[in-house]
């Protein structure tokens, strides 16, 4: 049975136009291992929400499942007022969600210039034959299309290191590019898992800084899964707390950090009384 | 001098290169400089060369580990075969009869395909499934969804059957009618080149509709199920003369016209190089490679990953088909189901492997060396151990694997092949 | 109140097609049976006899694969080996009839060629099982050999240049062994170690062969299941195929777990050489290919990595075969038949490309899903 959540669901009161993504009842069997169970989440325009919980709390498999990834064992996933249950992937991206990824999955091989072209291929402008005939429309749109990935680059500084191969750049340029990668499909929500993953204090700063920057430029609502607690506590409005595959709280950072369920999934019982100097 | 020539457009650089070059190997064959052994062998570089490209885009590019290429070199061979030995020798009856009959099943096959995509058979199986899934349960539901599948199956294969019933009663004596009036040297070439469309044609429809239900499986499983393809297809040729008689099955199908001139494979391996290379730099070539980078960033990129698992694949098919039917054609004129089994299969994929996955250049410049080397090891072997070279063949395999497994050239591209230069924007730079 | 009306409709509709489609299949087949009992039977039987011989085979396939994720080419090419091996020891150095001989010797009498004719049985018993023995452990050294040298330095390479290397030995054995030299090109005939018994029943031909060989192959079937599941090494097995850094870390020695699971799978794929040339007595250095690949399919089918699966697996696949060239042939539209023996390896490819459809991951298989 779900936990009943005594404290605020959502600072903000649900209004149907500004609700972006809308789940209810999720819920993921592995066989007979339940990884998700009843997750709910509603999150609003321009938001951006933060998902915390110990490792193998189920985090990324919803991630999965609204990406598409995973199929729903139950519940529902609504984006926009649309059902995304039984989409395919790729599909879901062209609605408009894009997500990065927890270990980076870049496209190791290929340029920095073409891990972002990707992005632009459902919009080309051209088809095959045209391609393989190199038409003039194929000139002019690859031209625009090269053109519009430049420029993107540019927004994240990786413009100069475009012709670089992807898996050559270190690790915090990775990370960036995986981002500016996600962005290129120009989405709307953007699913932000473990971003700040394996970076130092002064990358997670200027991680902190970009998400902001890439919120307000692209009007963009955030997902975020996250273990720095200063990221989390940081930049999210409100975060969603789950353990063994259930919400155990919700609420702003000021109130997950005190909220003893959350201190106990992370720290274990009994360390309630010392850790809430640790946690804060 | 030089700096002028690399201010011509590249295709105009490139075009006459290609007549430069095939201008001379000509010369060099027909002033007898080289012996006809040697043309031959050229030939059968430039054939290996064809047929590996197409592996090496289903493999090196787009990453599906296909052990069974060969079946559609063999589908090209033989259905090209069929038809110019009609014209050559009439065998059916007419000598357009093969030539009908193969457009007509392609046509068919290409309706049905066309029907079935037009019925939107994935989005009915969705639909009905949301619409009885309330009242059955799982089981119900697939039974009932594959039984609704396999009856618009149905009517799109009667659909193209209608189709291609007709052009068999319509096109022999129309055919007849219009190649009966070229001259035999205009007829001829006109045949070949119709017979090598056809028969590449129908191992690419036969790539979409084999590949389709296997691109959801695990690449180890893809190759094994590809290879069973090819498998089934091999014992298919070995009892062929029980379908169609002039194939002659397990004692081999003769009289083929021996067509296959240098011409021909260098026009042939020109068109496939070009075409695959504008292909691979592309939006659809990145696409293609973006599957084998990482599929499920692919996905989350928006690509749809099973349809350009399709293209490849049907386009590697296509290139198979075209290799097949110049082998087809080259002397003595005799196919034989062994030149078809899974182990004849592995060879371009050494090929590919040694020149570099993910290379075109790599892939032509170890098909030169495969057909040189195979010949070559045959030559130098004192008598008696001709056989030998199978032993060296592999035991060079395992060295190179050994010594360095990502190929010769893995991933790197030479002259024209290389990738397209885009031109870094520095800031104050005026042009571009 | 129309809610279960339309349930009740669909649900008569979907049953309805499902009861129509099973009856029809129970009434071709009972058919089949019931014109020709005897061959259906008999089929049976010799599909059971090719079963065992191919679950031998696939066991060493699906350890293999288990361990080292390896489609081992070359296992079918062992087990060839395990047959010429057991061939020279039968008709160069007698080693069949070395138990009689030293039973005799032991009775005072001469071992001459006649009087070893008529030995008891069960010496001729010991003799093939140490027939068996010598294949056995012939190809198991063999194959640790080949791990050493030609999988082993590509570890940590990508799979597929450890796949072209297996093809490459495969190919190296096939040749190689066909020189001059060494097998020969030819083929042989196959001396057997025993002397073949046969019993009619009921029309359906058996033979001490066929008990031979399942006898053999329930006692190494038992042996595998007690050292997997018995004993250190099996756990260690075990345990490097389910994840192998982990294993390292739990300070098992993986690479001596591997060199064993491949000497352990040839181990067997010896046996079964020794079983099938028995079985049919016609070898030559390509005389693994097919039945490596039935093997292999075999293997998939009953879900590739899983012991019992390539078991069963294995036993379906020689029923299939077996049916198929008594009962399975297309008469096409110019009267021409194709017959079952003619269609024994497309069918087990039919099969094969079935169970891909329906269930690609094998009868007993996990779905393994990536974690994204």
């Amino acid at each position: 049975m779900a936990q009943e959540n005594t404290l605020n669901p959502n600072p903000n009161p649900v209004s149907d136009d500004r609700v972006v993504l809308d789940i209810k009842g999720l819920t993921k069997f592995f066989g007979g291992l339940r990884a998700v169970h009843n997750f709910d989440v509603t999150i609003e325009k321009s938001e951006l929400v933060g998902l915390i919980g110990p490792n193998g709390a189920g985090k990324t498999t919803i991630f999965n499942m609204i990406t598409g990834l995973y199929s729903v064992s139950a519940g529902d996933i609504r984006y926009n007022g649309q059902s995304l249950v039984g989409m395919e992937p790729h599909a879901i991206t062209q609605l408009g969600i894009a997500r990065t990824f927890q270990n980076i999955r870049l496209f190791p091989n290929l340029t920095v210039l073409d891990n972002v072209r990707i992005a632009y291929h459902p919009h080309a402008g051209y088809n095959m034959m045209e391609s393989i005939l190199r038409t003039g429309r194929f000139s002019s749109k690859e031209k625009e299309l090269t053109e519009q990935a430049l420029d993107f680059l540019a927004v994240f500084n990786l413009e100069d290191r475009y012709n670089e191969i992807a898996g050559s750049l270190p690790y915090g340029e990775q990370r960036r590019l995986e981002i500016a990668r996600a962005l290129a499909v120009e989405p709307k929500l953007l699913l932000l898992d473990e971003p700040a993953a394996g970076m130092n204090p002064g990358e997670i700063v200027a991680l902190m800084d970009l998400i902001h920057f890439i919120r307000d430029k692209f009007k963009l609502t955030i997902f975020l899964i996250e273990h720095q607690m200063r990221v989390v506590m940081g930049i999210c409005e409100w975060i969603t707390v789950m353990d063994f595959g259930e919400i155990i709280a919700r609420g702003t950072p000021r109130e997950i950090q005190n909220d003893s369920k959350v201190i106990e999934a992370y720290l274990g019982k009994g360390a309630v009384v010392g850790a809430r100097a640790e946690v804060a | 001098m030089i700096k002028q020539l690399r201010k011509l457009p590249s295709w105009l650089t490139t075009t006459a290169g290609l007549v430069l070059f095939y201008a001379l190997v000509q010369l060099i064959i027909s002033m007898g400089w080289v012996t006809e052994y040697v043309a031959q062998i050229l030939q059968w570089a430039g054939i290996m060369a064809i047929s590996s490209l197409g592996l090496n885009l289903v493999y090196g590019f787009n990453g599906q580990f296909s052990l069974g290429h060969i079946a559609f070199f063999a589908i090209g061979a033989y259905t090209s075969a069929l038809v110019t030995k009609d014209w050559y020798v009439t065998w059916s009856g007419s000598r357009v009869g093969a030539l009908s009959g193969v457009i007509a099943l392609d046509a068919g096959l290409i309706v049905s395909l066309v029907v079935i995509s037009l019925l939107r058979i994935n989005t009915i199986q969705k639909r009905l499934k949301e619409a009885v899934g309330r009242w059955l349960n799982q089981f119900e539901t697939s039974v009932l969804s594959s039984v609704v599948t396999f009856l618009l199956a149905l009517v799109a294969i009667a659909a193209g059957g209608a189709v291609g019933w007709l052009l068999v009663k319509v096109l022999p004596p129309t055919l007849e009618a219009i190649l009966g009036l070229l001259p035999t040297g205009i007829a001829q070439p006109v045949v070949f080149a119709l017979a090598l469309t056809l028969g590449s044609v129908l191992a690419a429809i036969i790539g979409l509709v084999v590949g389709q239900p296997l691109f959801k499986l695990a690449s180890d499983y893809f190759g094994i199920a590809t290879l069973g393809f090819a498998i089934a297809l091999y014992v298919l040729l070995q009892n062929s003369d029980k379908v169609i008689p002039t194939m002659k099955g397990a004692r081999g199908m003769v009289g083929i016209p021996i067509w296959t001139r240098w011409f021909w494979v260098f026009i042939c391996a020109a068109l496939v190089i070009v075409a695959m290379r504008n292909l691979i730099y592309s939006s659809v070539g990145r696409a293609i490679i973006s599957v084998r980078e990482d599929e499920i960033a692919a996905k989350a990129m928006g690509i749809d990953v099973t349809r350009y698992k399709t293209v490849a694949f049907t386009i590697g098919s296509l290139f198979a088909g075209i290799a097949g039917g110049l082998f087809a054609h080259k002397s003595p004129g005799f196919l034989h189901p062994s030149s078809f089994d899974f182990l004849k299969g592995f060879d371009p994929l050494i090929v590919v492997v040694f020149g570099g996955l993910g290379s075109m250049t790599g892939t032509i410049a170890a098909s030169v060396g495969w057909a040189f080397l195979l010949e070559g090891l045959r030559v130098a072997l004192p008598q008696g151990f001709e056989n030998w070279r199978f032993v060296i063949y592999p035991v060079l395999l395992l060295i190179i694997m050994l010594l360095r497994p990502q190929g010769l050239l893995g991933g790197v591209e030479w002259g024209f092949l290389k990738p397209p230069k885009v031109q870094p924007r520095t800031t104050g730079d005026e042009g571009e | 109140m129309k809610d279960t009306v339309i349930k009740l409709l669909l649900r008569i509709v979907v049953w309805g097609l499902v009861a129509a489609l099973t009856i029809a299949v129970v009434v071709v087949v009972a058919r089949l049976i019931q014109r020709n009992p005897v061959l259906f039977f008999q089929q049976v039987v010799n599909g059971l006899q090719l079963g065992f011989v191919y679950a031998l085979i696939a066991l060493g396939y699906t350890m293999i694969y288990g361990v080292v994720k390896l489609i081992n080419f070359a296992h079918g090419d062992v087990f060839m080996v395990g047959s010429f091996v057991s061939f020279y020891a039968i008709t160069r150095y007698r080693l069949h009839l070395w138990p009689a001989s030293v039973y005799y010797r032991t009775q005072g009498i001469t071992p001459t060629p006649e009087a070893l004719a008529q030995a008891p049985g069960w010496t001729m018993i010991i003799g093939t099982v140490l027939v068996i023995l010598l294949a056995m452990i012939v190809c198991g050294f063999l194959n640790i050999i080949i791990e050493r040298v030609a999988y082993k330095p590509l570890r940590n390479a990508p799979r597929i240049a450890a796949l072209i290397t297996a093809i490459g030995v495969s190919f190296f054995l096939e040749y190689f062994t066909a020189l001059g030299f060494v097998f020969g090109p030819d083929y042989y005939t196959y001396v057997r170690p025993m002397p073949v018994i046969s019993w009619n029943i009921g029309g359906v031909a058996i033979s001490n062969i066929l008990v031979v060989i399942i006898v053999s192959t329930i006692f190494l079937l038992v042996l595998l299941q007690y050292i997997v599941m018995r004993t250190k090494m099996g756990k260690a097995m075990r345990a490097s195929a389910f994840d192998k850094p982990t294993a390292r870390l739990m300070g098992i020695n993986v690479d001596m777990v591997i060199s064993f699971t491949f000497a352990l799978g040839a181990i067997f794929a010896g046996a079964a050489g020794v079983l099938y040339a028995i079985a049919y007595p016609q070898i030559i250095t390509f005389v693994g290919i097919r039945p490596g690949l039935k093997a292999f399919v075999a293997a998939v089918l009953g879900g590739i990595g899983n012991i019992p699966g390539a078991f069963v697996g294995s036993l379906i696949m020689g029923q299939a075969e077996a049916m198929t060239i008594g009962f399975f042939s297309i008469t096409m539209p110019s009267g021409e038949v194709l017959a079952g023996s003619t269609l024994r390896d497309a069918i087990v490819f039919a099969i094969l490309i079935l169970v891909f459809l329906i269930r690609p991951t094998g009868i007993f298989g996990e779905p393994e899903g990536e974690k994204a």
